[in-house]
């Protein structure tokens, strides 16, 4: 399904006369995307707004995260563009924030005490990602049915109720066994930028390194370590 | 334009105060009052708000002049709707002013640089006129370092400056205060766009500035001497108020501290050692002496392991600012156990509803609460505070008056139980980070939040609303705020009729600020006999014509109509940025290119 038309079906469009054609209508650029299209960003505009809110609005490249349920139907909310001057935040807030920020996602250094090691979760297939707090957990073990009850209400949705997720101790990374037999993986991104199978390294290490996370589907989880794989055939 | 001269039969003064209805006449005062003007201006000169200034003012002609005589503070909200000569001729005994000047939207830069408010005309008039001038506040104004120097070398008594929100100087500018002020008593630098070539000018205080009350430099990144900074705060016995920037380590903080038992507000550095051994109890008793302390804020980078430091004073503080520290929860809630006569609350969205859960346990009083989001620009995320933060809030501080509440999820019904639960609300702004967002569980429109807040909360002065509005929300608004004072829009309604509504039905409406809203020609032009009882109007990205906006201009002549070109300059007829108000003084003469006075 292309974009275009996952996106018209989210907002009940059926045909172009609804909107004020390209001028008002939504889009994710893909990186990359060249010039800016005008976006809207409130669905009740009347007709002919026209340049009004096109200049406020800068769109960013971005990875789609919209996810279609078994009705087709987008459960997602509205895409989101960045907007000069939203949300109503003052310049030295804004500055003094991401210079926190910035400092609490480098430091993964455990013995600092700051109190929080927030690290970002994606799952393939939500709709939106999800932080975690490392500092909060002691091994793998806790972190890993600490996000698979996180993320449990989006795979819920998939498997009804035959899929009971379970864990084999000897395996952390593998967080649900779907009844089709395909699996979720955890994986993290470490310092170097090389994307890594959870588990492979001492839990202290793990939380020095750990820079994001991803639980991938096992058959998208074609490149990462060879253990992975090995992991991926044996169950099958 | 008529004269300010109070010797004029029938002269119609338009105050400068905001609140005042221009149209009133002088009349002529009886010679049988036996009322002496000193004694008069004796008993006016006890009367400190400019609101009862302005009622006495339109008394008579007597009172307009001992009132004039004895004001010794001015309150001008929007600096082009007066000019200085015009201020200096009617008041001229004045000691204290208080100056604003770019339009609020200046602060999420929808307002481009060099658009005007610069100080200093106003410091060449009032160096003549004022010369014992003691007291400046200014807030968006642009300020060079040469207005700074030209400001701390001719007004010798000059006492204290405030900047909030101002740009266009350095530290450069804050050293000449520093050197030359010598009876300098407040020093409150907050939030500006400052350029910051280093620390230097607090070193430029003399050894006999002893005068000291207030020092805030919380919003300056650059490291000023530790040893000047000691020396400075231990010889002001009467500093009262002291906010330091993050660089002030904790145990320089402890060192300070020493000197200052006598502070009642405290903005601390950096809350946290990098060393680990030995720190905490060192730290333990740090403000055992600090007896007065009714106000802490600053706490950067504040751990778990060091909040407890600050417990000892927690009892009688009655304003904690942490929204610069990303507390957790059970942080959060530790540390509120022991605060339990705040009114004043300011939290970043970290803490959680949980979190909040916790203000509503731990502080009955409270009648402020701000939370701000850590992480405002990234979308990705699912974190913060939601509805039910704020809805356990309101359970448990029905004192509530005052609330910033930023957040990403919200629902109508979740406001109309707060609303209830809080009913003397004089200043709510929610704002829904996502632009258009509905209500989550309903998917309706939040009209009937807002509705509820107008509704209920028959105190409202200030409103700011968000998520995804119909022109219902303006309906509800006029219909029911009837105190309302100022209001922010963005991203809402339908149609012009969301903000007739609004112009129509809110008497007291002083300030509108409306952008990338579907309001045009002739919500713009439903407002015509309305613009000249507020203050101002800004309408940004909406659909209003040049045209539309000339046709204002002509009809209203006391009223300022300037309209700020897009650079991109395309379509020529559409007003993009409009911005109205009420002014005696005429067009301004210092537009820059890209603003059209009509």
């Amino acid at each position: 399904m292309s974009e275009e038309s996952m996106e018209k079906k989210a907002y009940g469009i059926t045909s172009n006369k609804d909107l004020n054609l390209k001028a008002t209508e939504l889009r994710l650029g893909l990186p990359g995307s060249e010039s800016p299209e005008r976006v809207a960003v409130n669905k009740n505009l009347v007709a002919g707004a026209k340049r009004g809110f096109s200049d406020t609005v800068k769109e960013l490249p971005k990875q789609p995260q919209v996810s279609v349920n078994s009705n087709g139907q987008t459960s997602v909310p509205a895409p989101k563009q960045q907007v000069v001057g939203w949300p109503p935040i003052r310049s030295f807030r804004k500055n003094t924030m991401a210079v926190s920020h910035t400092k609490n996602e480098e430091n993964g250094d455990p013995k600092m005490g700051s109190g929080c090691l927030y690290v970002k979760v994606s799952m393939d297939g939500a709709p939106y990602l999800r932080k975690v707090d490392l500092e909060i957990y002691s091994c793998y073990l806790d972190l890993s049915s600490a996000l698979e009850k996180m993320f449990s209400c989006f795979t819920i949705g998939q498997y009804g109720s035959h899929g009971v997720p379970t864990r084999d101790g000897l395996s952390e990374s593998r967080l649900m066994d779907l009844p089709d037999g395909s699996e979720y993986i955890l994986t993290y991104e470490d310092k170097d930028g090389d994307w890594m199978l959870v588990g492979d390294v001492p839990w202290d290490m793990f939380i020095g390194s750990c820079k994001r996370m991803g639980i991938m589907k096992s058959s998208d989880a074609i490149g990462l370590a060879p253990r992975a794989m090995e992991k991926c055939r044996k169950r099958t | 334009m008529p004269t300010m001269d109070p010797n004029r039969k029938k002269s119609k003064p338009v105050d400068l105060v905001d609140s005042v209805d221009s149209r009133v006449e002088l009349t002529e005062s009886t010679r049988s009052c036996p009322f002496p003007d000193e004694v008069l201006e004796r008993v006016l000169s006890l009367i400190d708000s400019h609101k009862d200034r302005s009622s006495v003012s339109l008394v008579c002609k007597d009172w307009y002049n001992a009132e004039r005589w004895s004001r010794r503070h001015v309150f001008i909200g929007n600096c082009y709707s007066v000019s200085p000569e015009i201020v200096a001729a009617r008041f001229p005994r004045i000691r204290s002013v208080t100056l604003k000047g770019k339009p609020r939207f200046s602060d999420f830069n929808l307002v481009p640089e060099d658009w005007g408010a610069d100080v200093h005309p106003w410091l060449s008039v009032f160096s003549s006129a004022y010369p014992f001038l003691e007291e400046l506040r200014l807030k968006r104004m642009a300020v060079s370092d040469e207005s700074l120097e030209f400001l701390a070398t001719s007004f010798h008594g000059f006492k204290a400056l405030s900047l909030l929100s101002c740009d266009g100087f350095s530290t450069d500018g804050l050293k000449a205060i520093a050197s030359h002020c010598k009876n300098l008593t407040e020093l409150d630098i907050q939030e500006n766009g400052i350029d910051d070539l280093g620390g230097h000018w607090l070193s430029c205080f003399p050894e006999s500035q002893t005068s000291l009350e207030v020092l805030n430099f919380a919003s300056l990144n650059s490291e000023v001497s530790f040893d000047a900074l000691e020396k400075l705060v231990s010889r002001c016995k009467s500093l009262r108020v002291l906010k330091l920037n993050r660089n002030i380590s904790l145990d320089q903080l402890q060192k300070l501290l020493l000197h200052c038992p006598q502070l009642m507000e405290l903005g601390t550095g950096t809350f946290m050692q990098e060393l680990i051994s030995g720190p905490v109890t060192e730290f333990k008793n740090m403000f055992s002496n600090c007896r007065k302390l009714v106000t802490v804020s600053g706490l950067w980078d504040a751990t778990p392991l060091y909040l407890p430091v600050i417990y000892p004073v927690c009892a009688s503080l009655t304003f904690l600012n942490l929204s610069y520290a990303t507390l957790q929860s059970s942080e959060l809630a530790n540390l509120l156990f022991h605060c339990r006569s705040l009114r004043r609350l300011w939290l970043l969205d970290t803490v959680g509803d949980k979190g909040l859960e916790a203000v509503g346990s731990c502080c009955p009083l409270l009648e402020e609460l701000r939370v701000f989001p850590a992480d405002p620009f990234d979308q990705e995320i699912f974190l913060g505070v939601t509805e039910s933060g704020f809805v356990s809030v309101s359970r448990g501080c029905p004192k509530l008056r005052h609330v910033l509440y930023f957040c990403r999820q919200m629902t109508n019904a979740a406001v109309a139980t707060i609303a209830r639960n809080c009913p003397d609300f004089t200043h709510f702004r929610l704002c829904i980070m996502n632009p258009g967002q509905p209500d989550y569980l309903t998917k309706e429109p939040m009209d009937e939040a807002f509705g509820a807040i107008v509704k209920t909360c028959t105190k409202l002065q200030r409103l700011a609303v968000s998520g995804l509005l119909t022109d219902r929300t303006f309906e509800y608004i006029g219909q029911h705020a009837k105190n309302m004072e100022t209001l922010s829009v963005a991203f809402a309604g339908n149609s012009d009729l969301g903000m007739e509504c609004v112009l129509k039905g809110c008497p007291k409406l002083r300030k509108l600020e409306i952008r990338d809203c579907p309001f045009g020609n002739a919500a713009l032009l439903s407002g015509l006999t309305k613009y000249e009882s507020m203050r101002s109007l800004w309408m940004s990205a909406c659909n209003v014509t040049m045209n539309a906006c000339r046709m204002l201009a002509k009809e209203k002549p006391r009223l300022n109509v300037e309209v700020m070109r897009d650079e991109e300059g395309s379509d020529d007829s559409q007003a993009h940025k409009v911005y109205v108000y009420r002014s005696v003084a005429g067009p301004r003469r210092d537009a820059p290119p890209f603003v059209l006075t009509l």
